[in-house]
This record gives C-alpha cells, sequence and structure tokens, in this order.
C-alpha cells in the first residue's frame, strides 16, 4: 500500500492500521531527510499550506512548520489572536477566505471539538487536525507510538500507561485509539476526578495508583495537568497532585524492571514529573519532539500525494 | 502477457563482467570513486556490480543506496503515489567520482531525480550513469549512459522486468502487456 485511505488527518479513530504503518515507514525516510547535511527535498514545492491556529501552542506550531519547511512547502501562519475572528468572522468564512488564497492544505487547531471534522465537510483541502479541544491529538499520538516503535522495535504486545488528567486530554484519546490499533494494553491513572466515567468503555485498564501502573507498563506516557482547561476544581492543590500522581527516581528505582518515560510536554517540572526523571535516561522526551517532524513531515507528504 | 528473455543468467554474467572491465579501465584503484545505486532496483545491480569488482580486483568499492522517491517530478500526478525506499548513503560525495547505477534508463526521469537527490550530499566532482539496459529513443531528457550492459528497442507499451533478487536466477524479461498486444 502506497497511500492513505482518508483524505484528511482528522483523528486516529479513521485510520487503519496499515494507514498508522505507512505513515512509519514514510516517516522513517523522513527521519534519515532530517539528519543529512542538507535536510531539504523539494517534494512540496507546489504546495501551499496554512497553519490556522485558534488555540495556543509552541511545539506543534513549529514541528508542523519546519516539517512543511524541510518539504519545500510554501507556509503560511494564522493565529487567532491576531486576526479577524476577534471581529466577529464565523469558522467556515475565516477558513475559505485563507483558501481563496489558493491554499492547498490546513493544518488546524480549534478549542472546539470536531472543528476540523465540520470543515472536512465544507471544504475541498486537506485538513490535518493538530488538535480539537479535548477530543483527538492525532500527529501526536502517531509520533508518541513511533518512538515506542523506535525504542522497541513493535508497538504489538507492550503495556502503556498514560498517566496524569485524562479527562481533559486529546493526547490521549489519540493515543489509546493508536497503541490499541497497534495492538498494545493500554493503562489510564490519574485521580479519580480526572479519570472520564466511561473510560472502560475504549477497552483500557484503570489503575488509581500511579505505583502499581508504573509497575505493570513498559512505557509510561506522562501527561501534563491542563489547569487551563479546568472549570472546576478536581484536586485540592498542584502540590498534593505531585505527592500523589508525581513520578520521581527513586521511584523508577523501585521497580524490578526499567521503563521507558515520555511525555508530550510542555512539562511542569516538580508536578507530574521531577527533574531528574525528566533529564534521565529512562526519558525519550527530546527523541519524540525529534519524531515529531519526521511523523509530520509524512503525513503531509502522503496527503499531498493524492491524486487532485 | 508476452515474455521474450532478452538477457539469461549467463549472458547477464558475462555483461556484468563487461561493465565491470569498463568501470576499472576508467576509475583504476576506485579511490575516488563511489558507487551509489538507485533504490530500489538499481541497489541490487550495485550489490552484483560490487562483488563483481571485488573478485576482478580485490577492491573493495565505496557504497551508497539512494531513494529519489522525493526528488521525483510527478508527485500528485501518479495514480498510485511510488513508494519510498531507504536511504542509506554513509559516504562523503563531495570531490568524488560518482558512478550511479540502475538497472533501466527508460524516460530518464529518475536519473534527473536521483541527481537532484545526489547533490543533497556533496558536490561531487564528476557524475556517471551504468544501467543494464538502455530502452533506446525513449528519453524524455537530455540524458546519456555511460556504461550500457544492454541497448534494446522498445514500444511504450512494453515493460522491461529484471530479475536480480536470486543469486544464479538473474534474467531480464521484456513484456508485452496484453491489452495493448495490438
Amino acid at each position: 500500500m502506497t497511500q492513505l485511505s482518508q483524505k484528511h488527518l482528522l483523528g486516529i479513530k479513521n485510520l487503519s492500521e496499515k494507514d498508522i504503518q505507512l505513515i512509519f515507514d514514510t516517516a522513517d525516510n523522513f527521519k534519515e531527510v532530517i539528519n543529512r547535511p542538507i535536510k531539504k527535498v523539494p517534494s512540496l514545492r507546489d504546495i501551499t499550506i496554512a497553519n490556522v491556529f485558534f488555540e495556543n501552542s509552541t511545539r506543534t506550531r513549529l514541528s508542523f512548520e519546519l516539517a512543511e519547511k524541510r518539504l519545500s512547502a510554501d507556509v503560511i501562519n494564522f493565529s487567532a489572536s491576531s486576526s479577524s475572528v476577534k471581529k466577529g468572522e464565523t469558522l467556515l468564512d475565516t477558513v475559505n477566505n485563507i483558501l481563496a488564497m489558493k491554499v492547498d492544505m490546513l493544518v488546524m487547531r480549534h478549542a472546539s471539538p470536531g472543528a476540523p471534522h465540520f470543515l472536512a465537510r465544507h471544504i475541498n483541502a486537506h485538513i490535518v487536525n493538530a488538535g480539537d479541544g479535548t477530543h483527538e491529538h492525532p500527529t501526536q499520538a502517531l509520533l508518541d507510538t513511533y518512538s515506542i516503535r523506535e525504542k522497541f522495535g513493535d508497538v504489538a504486545g507492550l503495556k502503556v500507561a498514560i498517566i496524569g488528567d485524562i479527562l481533559h486530554s486529546r493526547v490521549a484519546i489519540s493515543n489509546i485509539f493508536a497503541l490499541q490499533k497497534l495492538g498494545a494494553q493500554v493503562m489510564v491513572c490519574g485521580p479519580k476526578t480526572l479519570i472520564p466515567k466511561h473510560i472502560k468503555s475504549l477497552g483500557v485498564q484503570v489503575e488509581l495508583d500511579v505505583f502499581k501502573a508504573l509497575q505493570w507498563c513498559d512505557v509510561a506516557n506522562v501527561l501534563r495537568i491542563q489547569l487551563e482547561r479546568q472549570q472546576i476544581k478536581y484536586f485540592p492543590s498542584l502540590r498534593e497532585y505531585s505527592l500523589y500522581f508525581g513520578i520521581n527516581l527513586p521511584m523508577l528505582k523501585k521497580l524490578d524492571k526499567e521503563i521507558t518515560i515520555m511525555h508530550p510536554g510542555p512539562i511542569n517540572r516538580g508536578v507530574e514529573l521531577s527533574t531528574d526523571v525528566a533529564d534521565s535516561n529512562h526519558a525519550i522526551i527530546l527523541d519524540q519532539v525529534e519524531n515529531g517532524v519526521a511523523t509530520r513531515m509524512a503525513v503531509l507528504y502522503l496527503l499531498a500525494s493524492q491524486k487532485q | 502477457m508476452q515474455k521474450r528473455l532478452i538477457l539469461n543468467p549467463e549472458l547477464l554474467s558475462v555483461t556484468l563482467h563487461r561493465l565491470c572491465h569498463q568501470l576499472i579501465e576508467n576509475h583504476d584503484t576506485f579511490e575516488h570513486t563511489v558507487l551509489v545505486g538507485l533504490q530500489p532496483r538499481g541497489a541490487l545491480l550495485l550489490d552484483l556490480v560490487a562483488t563483481t569488482l571485488q573478485q576482478l580486483t580485490g577492491i573493495t568499492c565505496t557504497k551508497g543506496y539512494l531513494d529519489a522517491t522525493f526528488y521525483r517530478d510527478d508527485f500528485r500526478r501518479r495514480e498510485t503515489p511510488s513508494k519510498a525506499h531507504q536511504t542509506k548513503m554513509d559516504v562523503v560525495v563531495e570531490g568524488k567520482k560518482v558512478v550511479l547505477i540502475d538497472d533501466v534508463l527508460y524516460t530518464g526521469r529518475s536519473v534527473r531525480a536521483a541527481m537532484d537527490a545526489l547533490l543533497a550530499f556533496g558536490r561531487p566532482d564528476k557524475v556517471e550513469l551504468l544501467v543494464l539496459i538502455d530502452r533506446k529513443y525513449a528519453r524524455d531528457l537530455p540524458l546519456a549512459p555511460d556504461y550500457v550492459g544492454k541497448a534494446v528497442n522498445t514500444l511504450a507499451s512494453q515493460k522491461v522486468l529484471v530479475q536480480l533478487e536470486k543469486e544464479k536466477q538473474n534474467k531480464v524479461w521484456l513484456i508485452n502487456e496484453e491489452n495493448d498486444a495490438a
């Protein structure tokens, strides 16, 4: 198979296992490209991509922009805070205005779940979801699972624990879909108030004791507490969260095996991860960032390669 | 589907030896030479050439495997996108004589893409082209090979199939697609 089954990347849920493997195989090639002296290929030289961010982002946006530039695409950036959205323009009008300038692909982040799905029904350009509210963040899940595959050779059969604020995390949902499609077992762990009520219906295990979760897993993907999305208090204080759910080096040393620590960033040092863990050789956090560029190049390349 | 054998294993071996002798004639000790195989099938031919050169001269040549998929000019224009293969260029081509190696030369577009891809690894002194099969009068671009195994007259409806996968089973076929048989 040399083609994705989808026209857009809206979420991991719509991808097949073959799609994910194709993205991984293509990302392998791009990883070699970004480690060359000249880190650029001309594939997307006749394509214009708009990065439309209605919500703040540093890493994802930089990573997408770099991926686009490494593929020689023309890039325009748009952020809601400095745009006419503030003057009352609708999402569809804003996007149609951008597309009227002959843009071929759209990378969008939006605070409302389903925003890219809505757009996909109304516009012709390829859409890549860079995070829609608390719903999905597909490229993050792809780079996470790609990093696991790189470290372990295969994702199938591994045990992965996702620890932290599951309720507000699009990274968690996309990771659960991706890991399960690739044959891994998934556990979620966090304060009871931050675990969605029906999460078990996705076929994941739930654990409230972080040490037990660490004992069970091969890989721990640790998430940030998303205070900006929490309208009410879900736990008494960050200090208390860190005491009960924070991961530190003595805990990892107590385990009878070596586990791998991942984090999608940004890290709140001293809250979910202590500094000694974040900087230890258990962590593959910076590998994730490097792989982010390669996997995003693969996604953009594969979507763009579909015949017009 | 009609198949006609163009090169049988014995003849292919003779051709390969001739190509290697021609390379030796021009590259002497291969000290400043890098052999680069184009993925996927040029890479297999490269391995055969390198092994034969080793047998003939005892010299181990510097090798590189190059994939030019991301440099092709038919991106977004093909029904099914072409699949990328591994690039393994642990060599410096800056100031070297590079011999690009591919199985079949047809329109010349793959070779153009490969020359583009090659420049990402430095500026070679000279680039030459070695092909096992040259499909004559079919070039879309002003390109000519330096070393040719066999030049054949073909129709656009025909395909050349090079089998190099199995040792001793190396063969080259000319295939007529049934639909275009007329």
